[in-house]
């Protein structure tokens, strides 16, 4: 390393040489930065503070929508609930059982790229497919699990008509369409080094002493990415419940995002849409800080520091 | 083979060359439980899909059936014919394909190419400040911009056109840019040390050296971008209001609509499953032709940089 950085040091005037360049290639990413970036979250800052319905210009109103929302719309508190028992169940679930599934490959396994791509494919197909399909299968009267139920002489389950399994349905269709954390995991699980796992051997560690001590250890950043995806992909959550439920039954699924969309191209209240996506943008930052700090704690990054 | 050793790709390597070595008998409830698991999990996982498929097929006597029918007999194959006849569903693909995933895809990827050139392949000073910023905005979710972006569009006329959901492709994407980073760094560095001894510009690397050699990352990276858009269903749900614009996403949600205000129309389930089968099957055409493109992006992915 030390030797790395005197050289750094050394090559300084070529690094500035290269710094147009440099500048220029990436020059697009730095527009876009400025345009779909900086500026809208600046801009969707400036249009919270007013009334905006598209049609009369934008009237400043100064905090009244963020008052508004904390303070005289039950419908927040409940998209917030339903995002994060959303969220809190989703993650990890969807992390467990994606890990749980690669280590099951991981395991010598005749057919192993069969399973894979079994088990990899729902989380390619469209979601407005899944959508179709799952509300058809999970539908209390002709869906097909109810018919199998009935069929046994089982009573129906009113999966997402009802308050109560509303959610709980929709986290049953995000691990069965949680292929991709489960490739990354797999991808991670065949790069553990074996030597590792023979030194355990030889220390007479078993199975699971090998898994929880050397498995797991090393796939910490991994687990630390998907986490980070999950919970990203969990606050944003839309086309699921929007086509499915429609944010219902009896608001069980109006999830954040789904009532912004309501809030926004519905009822044409972007002063106020404006407003929850700030707040939304600084809940997933505090999430993502407290993700990252904590990471220090439990994610295991090799022997030498990077 | 023992399950020690299944578990143990070290210890397995070692065993192999012994030829099987007999397994005991728990080994085999062992090894017979695994497999018992992993069929059972594949033929869940694959279920929802076998039923679309197959419902595709039925009238309406076999969708209302307790136990419900699993292979339709008859087979109405008239049905997807049918039912991709009700919208204009032929326009809907061509829109899709045309419209939004063809051209916001040759944007993503050369943009984000040259982008992740700039990050990889050249040592610049604010160089790793400006990736982690990159990187960083992968986390500023679509929601938060959606609002502002939406006006935007709007006071420039693009509402009722693909242009928002294309334009912004040709600068680039973060998630496309880390990618394609990851591979370009993998290239060896001599090669472009002897291209610009022998006076080639950064540009001409980028496009004769480069690009060249990273075809696999961009089959990756264009895929995945080409399976967003075919896939992407609130960008056209907010910009594209008139039916004749429709992508096929938004075609399914209309069909379902029509099937559904007026009460439960004849058919309307078979429909409904033979049209998001036809959406699904290019897909799954897709995978199969390009498995281990998908699988090596996917897993790439996951790599600290």
């Amino acid at each position: 390393m030390s030797i790395l950085r005197s050289k750094r040091l050394h090559v300084f005037p070529s690094q500035f040489r290269s710094l147009l360049p440099g500048l220029l290639f990436v020059s697009p990413w730095l527009l876009a930065f400025v345009l779909w970036t900086v500026y809208p979250t600046a801009a969707s800052l400036y249009y919270s503070l007013t009334r905006y319905d598209l049609i009369q210009p934008p009237v400043f109103v100064g905090l009244k929508n963020y008052i508004e929302i904390f303070t005289n719309d039950p419908h927040f508190g409940r998209a917030v609930y339903n995002t994060l028992y959303y969220v809190g169940f989703s993650t990890p679930l969807g992390i467990i059982s994606a890990f749980l599934l690669a280590s099951l490959l991981n395991t010598r396994v005749v057919g192993r790229s069969v399973f894979r791509a079994i088990f990899f494919f729902p989380s390619i197909v469209p979601a407005v497919v899944t959508a179709m399909v799952w509300q058809f299968l999970l539908n209390v009267q002709y869906g097909a699990i109810n018919s199998v139920l009935r069929g046994l002489g089982l009573p129906a389950i009113p999966f997402i008509s009802s308050p109560q399994l509303a959610k709980p349905s929709l986290i049953l269709i995000h691990m069965w369409a949680q292929g991709s954390a489960m490739v990354i995991f797999l991808a991670a699980l065949q790069d553990v080094p074996r030597a590792l796992y023979d030194a355990a051997q030889v220390d007479g560690a078993n199975a699971l002493q090998r898994f929880r001590h050397v498995t797991v250890p090393l796939c910490t950043p991994v687990i630390l990415f998907n986490l980070v995806m999950s919970f990203i992909e969990g606050f944003q959550n839309f086309t699921l419940p929007w086509l499915l439920t429609q944010g219902g039954p009896n608001q069980a699924t109006e999830f954040y995002t789904v009532f912004l969309y309501r809030n926004a191209f519905i009822y044409l209240r972007m002063g106020k849409a404006s407003a929850l996506a700030w707040i939304l943008f600084v809940i997933i930052v505090a999430f993502t800080v407290v993700l990252f700090k904590s990471s220090a704690r439990w994610v295991y990054y090799g022997g030498e520091s990077e | 083979m023992t399950v020690k050793a299944s578990s143990v790709p070290a210890v397995q390597v070692l065993r192999k060359s012994r030829r099987l070595p007999k397994l005991g008998v728990f080994e085999w409830v062992v090894e017979i439980i695994k497999y018992l698991v992993l069929i059972a999990l594949a033929f869940s996982f694959m279920l929802p899909l076998y039923w679309m498929a197959s419902s595709a097929l039925k009238d309406d006597s076999q969708v209302f059936t307790v136990p419900p029918v699993w292979i339709p007999r008859p087979a109405l194959w008239n049905n997807f014919w049918d039912a991709w006849g009700i919208y204009d569903f032929n326009l809907y693909a061509l829109n899709t394909v045309a419209q939004y995933a063809v051209p916001s895809t040759l944007g993503a990827v050369f943009s984000s190419a040259i982008v992740a050139y700039g990050f990889a392949r050249l040592r610049w000073p604010g160089r790793d400040t400006l990736f982690s910023i990159c990187i960083a905005t992968m986390m500023v979710p679509f929601q938060v911009t959606m609002v502002p972006l939406f006006i935007t569009f709007k006071h420039l006329g693009w509402i009722n056109t693909y242009l928002p959901l294309i334009v912004p492709a040709y600068f680039g994407s973060p998630y496309l840019i880390f990618l394609l980073r990851q591979f370009f760094k993998t290239i060896p560095e001599e090669l472009s040390d002897a291209a610009r001894i022998d006076g080639c510009s950064e540009f001409g690397i980028f496009l004769r050296i480069i690009l060249p050699l990273s075809r696999p990352a961009l089959a990756v990276v264009a895929l995945f971008n080409f399976l967003w858009a075919w896939n992407d269903y609130l960008g056209p749900l907010i910009y594209l209001h008139q039916v004749e614009q429709y992508t096929l996403a938004l075609g399914i949600e209309a069909l379902r609509r029509t099937m559904t205000t007026t009460g439960i129309a004849k058919l309307a389930y078979p429909h409904l499953m033979a049209v998001s089968t036809i959406v699904t099957v290019p897909i799954l055409i897709v995978f199969f032709l390009a498995q281990r493109t998908f699988i090596e992006g996917i897993s790439l992915t996951g790599l600290k940089g």
